[in-house]
């Protein structure tokens, strides 16, 4: 991977950091922002991979039980369950986060800002490791005696605590460890996400002057750190149940449950919007490039965004409408989920009137970015089903949940990620990428996808359960109809998964001999285009200054269609 | 927080820009991380009052009761450790020699703290409290545990201060920084000694 990575060396400015790094101090202990970000973005990628790799191996066990599984072998019960609960779990703390906030947010913040680099690079850095690290003992739970946590990724208690239920003694502690290790590591990322943002924009940059991403951004490590303390406090009381024979969740001996449920949900709920919100950045930016437009409503949005966040801590029992809460708490919940969902809809139409009669050219991030859009509406409108608490008694645990979420997070983590990498792309790595190819990549991944996950709403609504590892067993489940669907979803996997190498010669070929990018390819306002591509040590020779808002499209009266934020005038 | 202290790269920009805003980045970084931190107890306080007003009968049957006036003692030795790094910081740029004792002075009471609670904790495990024992035991060693924890790494910082202060490298920032985090030590005290002990 190291043709893959933007040259810190190739300083095209005189003054600092003409010292010769060493491939170690320059790739793997760099504290350079650019370098941080990739190194997350190239990690969330192949865990990324690996995810997928697991859901392949289980769907195929859903679709033709019992077979041997190219590349992987016979998949077992306990297989099925360790693969769909590290699915959930990589997809959502290794992949979404990891690329989303961390790589997404190191790269932008200070080259949309206008500084040099973030205010605690070595914290930086050690969060990188850190989180590094947690992928490692994620990974190696694999490989340990009773194999890797197999008690669903929200690992309910007693599963997860006792490993006479969860039969992996050291799979669902590896577990714990690796998700309180990565909390940690964004807690680092995220003080500095929050102080680099607060006290070292360019000078004239106003609160109003920020991009949408980089308030994104913001805003999602404030949700994350303000609701991921009462989740470490649940995962120490899971590693104590677990290893020192505490009883904090084992009703027989004074403890509760329930408890961990409300300390995971009360981050779980607030974490989904963690990881929307800089996906919505990145649209967010992406639209009023390729519309043309001034984006429509820009401090209508902020404040929609800070009403969202405050309503997504009053939401989470919606996940426990069954697990015997009081049913008056449950309307509580119930109003507060269906409220939530407004502002979310305005997010939606604020977009669609960025559009409204723009000069839209369709490029690749701009597919990706529309699709975003599309996509995540389904996800939105189908949760209003769940929000419902009589409704989501008959649903919950049902393969409708799950394709409501998949509508939800597939948007966010891949296609919220490829329309943001599609974009600066060239502002990464010097160069363009191929749009026809990224085009055959975009189709076929996303026709699949509705053709993975519309065909689950109507098997949940048909009763389908979502932890069933063989259906064979459930008469009423193993219908002809409802197993030759299940078999069109499998297929429509392998096809979005085989689609999925266009992307990858589509970045090797562009590394290798795309054309060479300008410092501002899309016409952009922002900052980060206003220097080299790929920006050398420091970003800018001289830090720039700011005059003005960042969506300054076809303004009445100027030759050019864009007007950048360092422009005097 | 101790960027500041590279010496062999240069500076970021971001480091230098500090100066003309209004809350210095190190602070500001401290605040966000103790906001996480109150989070954090906030779970744990939570989870204890949660558990403790389902249980049947409290404390659970067998287990002895907590230490409630040494500990109100302990508390008021935390909060004069508490009072004396505020006097240290208001010292600071005034009286070099003053500040370095109110400093060494507020350590001394908050070592006297963990120790003092060190003490009881032994008592209390000769009587049958323990971390198994009962969930008093588990949430009272948990939470008790954590905030010592949390005492135990900020008095390494506040000694690190010092030592740097005698030696004349310190800067402003980083002083209020660690200062924050030792108030928040403090200030969380007496919340958990009313809602754990009382
Ligand atoms: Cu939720």
């Amino acid at each position: 991977m190291a043709e893959a990575v933007p040259a810190g060396s190739q300083d095209p400015h005189g003054g600092h950091g003409h010292h010769e790094q060493s491939f170690w101090s320059k790739y793997v202990f760099s504290t350079d922002h650019k370098m941080i970000a990739m190194q997350y973005m190239f990690t969330g990628m192949a865990m990324g991979m690996i995810g997928a790799f697991m859901a392949y191996a289980f769907r195929m066990q859903l679709a033709f039980p019992g077979m041997e599984v190219p590349l992987y072998g016979l998949v077992s019960p306990a297989n099925y369950n360790s693969l769909v609960t590290n699915h959930g779990t990589i997809m959502i703390f290794w992949v979404a986060m990891p690329v989303l906030l961390a790589g997404f947010g190191n790269f932008l913040i200070p080259l949309m800002i206008g500084c040099d680099d973030m205010v605690f690079p070595r914290i930086n850095r050690l969060s990188y490791q850190i989180f590094l690290l947690s992928a490692i003992v994620l990974l190696a739970s694999f490989f340990v005696p009773g194999g890797a946590f197999g008690g669903a990724w929200t690992a309910y208690p007693p599963l997860s605590s006792e490993a006479q239920y969860s039969l992996t003694p050291m799979g669902s502690s590896f577990w714990v460890v690796a998700v309180a290790l990565e909390f940690v590591a964004f807690l680092m990322g995220g003080i500095n996400f929050v102080t680099t943002a607060m006290n070292s924009r360019a000078p004239g940059m106003k609160m109003y002057d920020i991009p949408i991403v980089v308030w994104m951004i913001v805003i999602a490590s404030i949700l994350f750190m303000a609701s991921v303390g009462p989740l470490i406090a649940g995962a120490i009381m899971l590693f104590f149940d677990q290893n020192l024979g505490t009883a904090f969740y084992d009703p027989s001996r004074g403890g509760d449950p329930i408890l961990w449920q409300h300390l995971f949900w009360f981050f779980g709920h607030p974490e989904v919007y963690v990881v929307l919100l800089p996906a919505l950045g990145v649209t967010a930016e992406i639209i009023p490039v390729f519309a043309r437009k001034k984006f429509f409503a820009y401090k209508t949005v902020l404040y929609t965004v800070f009403a969202t966040g405050v309503l997504s801590f009053t939401v989470w029992a919606h996940h426990q409408f069954i697990a015997g809460i009081d049913p008056r708490m449950a309307n509580i919940f119930t109003v507060t989920t269906l409220l939530i969902s407004v502002p979310i809809a305005e997010m939606c139409f604020v977009y669609i009137a960025t559009l409204w009669g723009g000069s839209i050219t369709l490029s690749t991030p701009m597919l990706w970015a529309l699709a975003f859009v599309a996509e995540f509406l389904i996800g939105g409108v189908t949760g209003i089903f769940l929000g419902a608490s009589g409704a989501d008694i008959y649903m919950h645990d049902t393969y409708f949940v799950l394709a409501h979420f998949h509508y939800t997070f597939y948007p966010i983590a891949i296609v919220g990620t490829f329309a943001g990498f599609t974009f600066w792309f060239p502002k990464m790595f010097g160069r363009m990428m191929d749009d026809r190819l990224g085009k055959i990549h975009f189709w076929g991944s996303i026709i699949p996808f509705n053709c993975i996950f519309i065909p689950l709403f109507v098997l949940g609504m048909a009763g389908q359960h979502r932890r069933i590892f063989d259906f064979n067993a459930y008469p009423d489940l193993a219908l002809p109809w409802m197993q030759h669907t299940r078999e069109f979803v499998t297929i429509a996997l392998l096809v979005m998964l085989a689609f999925q190498l266009v992307f990858f010669y589509n970045v090797w070929k562009s590394l290798r001999k795309g054309e060479k990018a300008s410092k501002n390819p899309w016409k952009s306002n922002t900052l980060e285009w206003t220097t080299e591509s790929p920006p050398g040590h420091g970003n800018w020779a001289e830090l720039p200054t700011v005059y003005r808002g960042p969506y300054e499209y076809s303004v009445p009266d100027r030759e050019e269609d864009y007007w950048p934020q360092n422009q005097p005038s | 927080m101790t960027d500041l202290e590279q010496g062999q790269s240069p500076l970021p920009m971001a480091a230098q820009r500090r100066g003309d805003r209004a809350v210095d980045s190190r602070v500001l970084g401290m605040l966000i991380f103790v906001a996480s931190e109150t989070m954090f107890f906030a779970g744990l306080v939570s989870g204890f009052t949660i558990v403790k007003s389902g249980a049947m009968v409290w404390p659970p049957p067998g287990q002895p009761r907590l230490p409630i006036e040494e500990t109100a003692f302990n508390t008021a030795a935390l909060l004069a450790s508490g009072v004396l790094l505020f006097l240290a910081r208001r010292a600071f740029s005034r009286d070099r020699t003053r500040c370095s004792q109110l400093l060494i002075a507020a350590i001394g009471l908050g070592a006297f703290f963990v120790i003092f609670q060190g003490v009881e904790w032994l008592q209390l495990i000769h009587f049958g409290l323990t971390l198994t024992s009962s969930t008093l035991g588990s949430f009272f060693y948990l939470i008790v545990g954590i905030h010592a924890l949390h005492a135990v790494i900020a008095i390494a910082l506040m000694l690190r201060i010092w030592l740097r202060m005698r030696r004349g490298w310190l800067a402003e920032g980083q002083f209020a920084a660690v200062a924050v985090f030792w108030y928040f030590v403090v200030g969380l005290w007496p919340i958990l000694y009313l809602r754990v002990y009382l």
